[in-house]
């Protein structure tokens, strides 16, 4: 009874993790340019794509992973510099169709560059079981929990104890005033697009052992990225993580108990709760017109 | 009888009382300015007059009616209009569609007859958009009747607001600080605009900053610092009093 | 904004008429009426969607849930249940319409990103209960749906369809720019540029949201009940996000707050994936690459950019 309970919580930590990096995504471009970039799934997709077919041709996983990622970072600054940056000030509904046109055509490329496959990576440590409490943890798992863990832990490092992190943020706080004290907005934002990319494709790197990848990958894990953002309140940080762990829990529990057909609904349907109460999410600003 | 009453008003924010148990009334047919300097309130007590804001205690009264915490369109709808410091424009439309907005409340809005567009609507709104580029003209605004709200500079804007809340009918008017922004010329031009406004029976409540503009035009004078009442009277009462010239000295210098 | 493309309303829907009337004739082979079909039920749920997001200004990211749901509503009630087509139809609007008034209370609140989020999650949710609900919908496989009869009369294949379809594309728009000229349209209008300008001067803003936001989703739900019967067989994936986004897109490319601009925008994305069948695996490449050139170059969509070019090109006023 508690094990099976317990064999949820784990699996929900895993995918939660995932989403968590997804949703700190989101958040990091939407504080620098208050741009939803629903393209952030791609990332996922693309790094797992990227790294699969590397250790296919031979490449160790380890250089493999970091060429996946670099080769992410290259996309998702591009993203920005071609398809973000050139339609600044737009309305949201422009911005949103341009960044889901991205997607399609990141989807579509994949496509043509693989193929409509699903692709898998060797478990980073072997597939031997590691019992916890009577539930069994697949040694995969931890990885995608530690490695997501590093990275929040480097991201808050470089957030609030460097030079440029702390001008990242002043941008999100205050554009104007930022880009008066010198701040170059512009990189701010192509900086903003590499961190992104890579946290997704470092979650899609090690994720892809466990749920294999192929061109579609990203359309659910962008979504639910995004409904984790939104969850903790768009543009806070911590807000992504709790709200993509929150979704990953609380699918796995309502697959487990529930209905495993239900299980994608469920992040929308925790959405579309919390924000009928809150309208700004968890921990969101509350947004108050001056007039 | 008056025709707004605020009763012991009072709004905070996070512990910061912005308006502090304030009371006073407005006579119908009178131009009534809120002075004082900035962070005064003055703002704020107009956004709690028209529902912008919700009180934190004190009563609101508009033709002994309690309103207070009403919504803005169901004061609206009760003969009160408004215009905005920060600009409230629809710029997505037209100079003359902005003023016909405010005529929203006169004009027929059920859905059957619009979805096929009867004679009677079209009719009608005929001559709202004759009334509507009429009251163009009365602000001063003749050059922008057929122009869209997006070309049109700052200053004309303001007045397109005074259109706007005018087309509505409104008993009474609050304005927020018209003349902000503007130039010596363009502030003497609204004065005659809220002149005449006022002319019509409408009475006029503004908030400005400036207290020397206010002098000329109104009937009476509410001084604000800190979100309470520092003086009250006919311009010539709050001009002597020493506490207001204070404030102001103590704010300006 | 474009008072030229509104003020001639009657030349406007004469043109449309004309174009309408005359299109069979450019027609490659009988095939090619299927597609029209397709195009003109689009630009039908295009033009409610427009009314929303271009005139309203609010984001859904759901349409296709509710087309999706009048299409299994009339399927569903015409072959489990027996009625009439038409009930079937009329009843799966009205459910529609009701679904959208009790979540557009909530949502409606929101914002921006907000919004999107809540209306994306809104037809995702329809999305997998359409395809969980096998016992009712047949799942993931689809169901087979019967020929549209209405007194007697069936409405059968694509040609007969077409002149359908037009008829009620001419009767939406029509009826659309009324609602937009009208005194209901403006207020809708103003809820876009100043919710609390249009407040204070009497506008109900949450009424008029609401108001728009179920009279596009029963649009949608109309249209999906004629396109269940029309195709004879409909799949969840008629709902899907990916679906949601195509509406979206069509409006916006076509030109937000410009009807006849949603009807072009849907022509043109209905029509495109012909054009690019030649290009197969690069189809997706291409929709993609469209969809952020237009936004990038073309922000205002199609036809009012065009309609500036025009202005320009006659020495008239033109917008910075």
């Amino acid at each position: 009874m508690f094990a099976e309970f317990l064999q949820y919580i784990l699996a929900g930590l895993t995918s939660g993790a995932i989403y968590a990096l997804a949703g700190l995504g989101f958040a990091i471009i939407y504080n620098a340019s208050h741009v939803i970039n629903f393209a952030q799934g791609e990332f996922i997709m693309i790094g797992g794509m990227a790294t699969s077919t590397l250790v296919a041709a031979g490449v160790p996983l380890p250089l493999a992973a970091v060429l996946a990622v670099l080769v992410t970072m290259a996309v998702g600054m591009a993203l920005e510099k071609f398809a973000v940056e050139p339609a600044r000030g737009a309305e949201v509904v422009t911005i949103i169709i341009i960044t889901i046109g991205a997607s399609i055509f990141l989807r579509g490329a994949a496509q043509i560059i693989w193929d409509k496959e699903f692709h898998s990576l060797p478990a980073f440590s072997g597939e031997t079981p590691i019992l916890v409490l009577g539930a069994t943890l697949m040694p995969q798992s931890v990885w995608v929990v530690a490695v997501a863990m590093v990275i929040i832990a480097a991201l808050w490092w470089f957030f609030n104890r460097t030079l440029f992190g702390k001008a990242m943020l002043a941008v999100s706080f205050n554009r104007e005033a930022a880009q008066l004290m010198g701040i170059g907005v512009k990189k701010v934002l192509l900086v903003s697009f590499a961190l992104s990319a890579l946290l997704g494709a470092a979650g899609g790197i090690v994720m892809t052992p466990i749920t294999f990848t192929n061109y579609e990958a990203g359309i659910m894990l962008g979504l639910k990225g995004f409904s984790a953002a939104v969850l903790g309140g768009l543009g806070n940080g911590m807000g992504a993580i709790v709200g993509g762990l929150t979704v990953g829990i609380a699918e796995a529990l309502a697959a487990g108990y529930l209905s495993s057909a239900y299980k994608d609904a469920i992040a929308f349907v925790i959405i579309l709760f919390v924000l009928f109460f809150m309208p700004s999410g968890l921990f969101g600003k509350k947004g108050t017109d001056r007039v | 009888m008056t025709l707004l009453r605020v009763d012991g008003l009072s709004k905070e924010f996070g512990g910061v009382h912005a308006v502090e148990n304030l009371s006073f009334a407005v006579n119908p047919g009178t131009i009534h300015s809120i002075i004082g300097p900035n962070g005064a309130g003055k703002t704020t007590l107009f956004n709690l007059i028209t529902g912008i804001y919700t009180p934190s205690s004190g009563r609101i009264l508009f033709e002994d009616r309690d309103i207070t915490a009403k919504r803005p369109f169901e004061l609206a709808r009760l003969g009160m209009s408004r215009t905005f410091q920060n600009l409230q424009v629809f710029f997505n439309m037209s100079a003359l569609d902005n003023v016909m907005v405010g005529r929203h409340l006169h004009l027929d809005r059920r859905f059957i007859p619009s979805l096929f567009r009867l004679p009677s609507i079209v009719r009608a709104d005929a001559r709202a958009r004759a009334d509507c580029a009429e009251l163009m003209r009365f602000v001063g605004l003749d050059r922008y009747v057929g122009a869209e709200a997006a070309q049109m500079p700052y200053g004309a804007l303001k007045r397109l607001e005074i259109a706007r809340a005018l087309a509505a009918k409104p008993r009474l008017l609050l304005l927020d600080e018209p003349a902000a922004g503007l130039n010596a010329t363009e502030s003497r031009e609204i004065d005659e605009v809220i002149k005449k406004v006022a002319a019509t029976g409408v009475t006029v409540v503004l908030v400005e900053h400036d207290m020397k503009m206010v002098m000329g035009i109104s009937d009476h004078i509410l001084a604000l610092d800190y979100g309470r009442k520092l003086a009250e009277g006919t311009p010539a009462e709050v001009g002597a009093n020493a506490e207001v010239v204070a404030a102001y000295l103590g704010a300006e210098a | 904004m474009n008072t030229a493309l509104r003020t001639p309303r009657v030349a406007g829907l004469g043109a449309l008429a004309l174009v309408l009337a005359l299109a069979p004739l450019s027609f490659p082979n009988a095939y090619f009426y299927d597609v029209a079909v397709n195009a003109l039920f689009n630009a039908i749920v295009c033009v409610g969607l427009n009314l929303l997001i271009g005139y309203g200004g609010q984001i859904s990211l759901g349409h296709a849930g509710f087309f999706a749901l009048g299409a299994y509503g009339s399927a569903i009630l015409t072959t489990r249940f027996g009625l009439p087509p038409l009930a079937a139809m009329l009843a799966s609007a009205a459910a529609v319409g009701l679904l959208a008034f009790a979540v557009g209370r909530p949502i409606l609140r929101l914002k921006g990103h907000y919004l999107a989020m809540a209306t994306l999650g809104i037809g995702i949710i329809i999305h997998i209960v359409l395809k969980t609900e096998s016992w009712l919908t047949g799942g993931p496989d689809g169901m087979g749906v019967d020929p549209f009869r209405v007194a007697g009369l069936e409405v059968a294949g694509d040609r007969m369809w077409y002149w359908v379809a037009a008829a009620l594309l001419l009767l939406a728009v029509w009826v659309a720019l009324n609602l937009i000229d009208s005194p209901l349209g403006r207020a809708l209008r103003a809820v876009h540029g100043s919710e609390t300008g249009a407040e204070v001067v009497g506008v109900d803003t949450g009424r008029y949201k609401m108001l728009v936001f179920v009279v596009s989703a029963v649009f949608a739900s109309l249209v999906g009940s004629l396109f269940a019967h029309k195709n004879g067989f409909i799949t969840p994936d008629i709902g899907s996000f990916f679906r949601s986004i195509e509406l979206v897109t069509m409006v916006v490319l076509g030109g937000m707050a410009s009807t006849f601009g949603a009807v072009l925008g849907a022509f043109i994305l209905t029509l495109l994936p012909q054009l690019l069948a030649a290009f197969e695996d690069y189809e997706a490449m291409v929709l993609g690459a469209i969809m952020m050139g237009t936004m990038i170059f073309m922000p205002k969509g199609l036809l009012p950019s065009l309609a500036l070019l025009l202005a320009r090109r006659k020495g008239g006023e033109a917008r910075p």
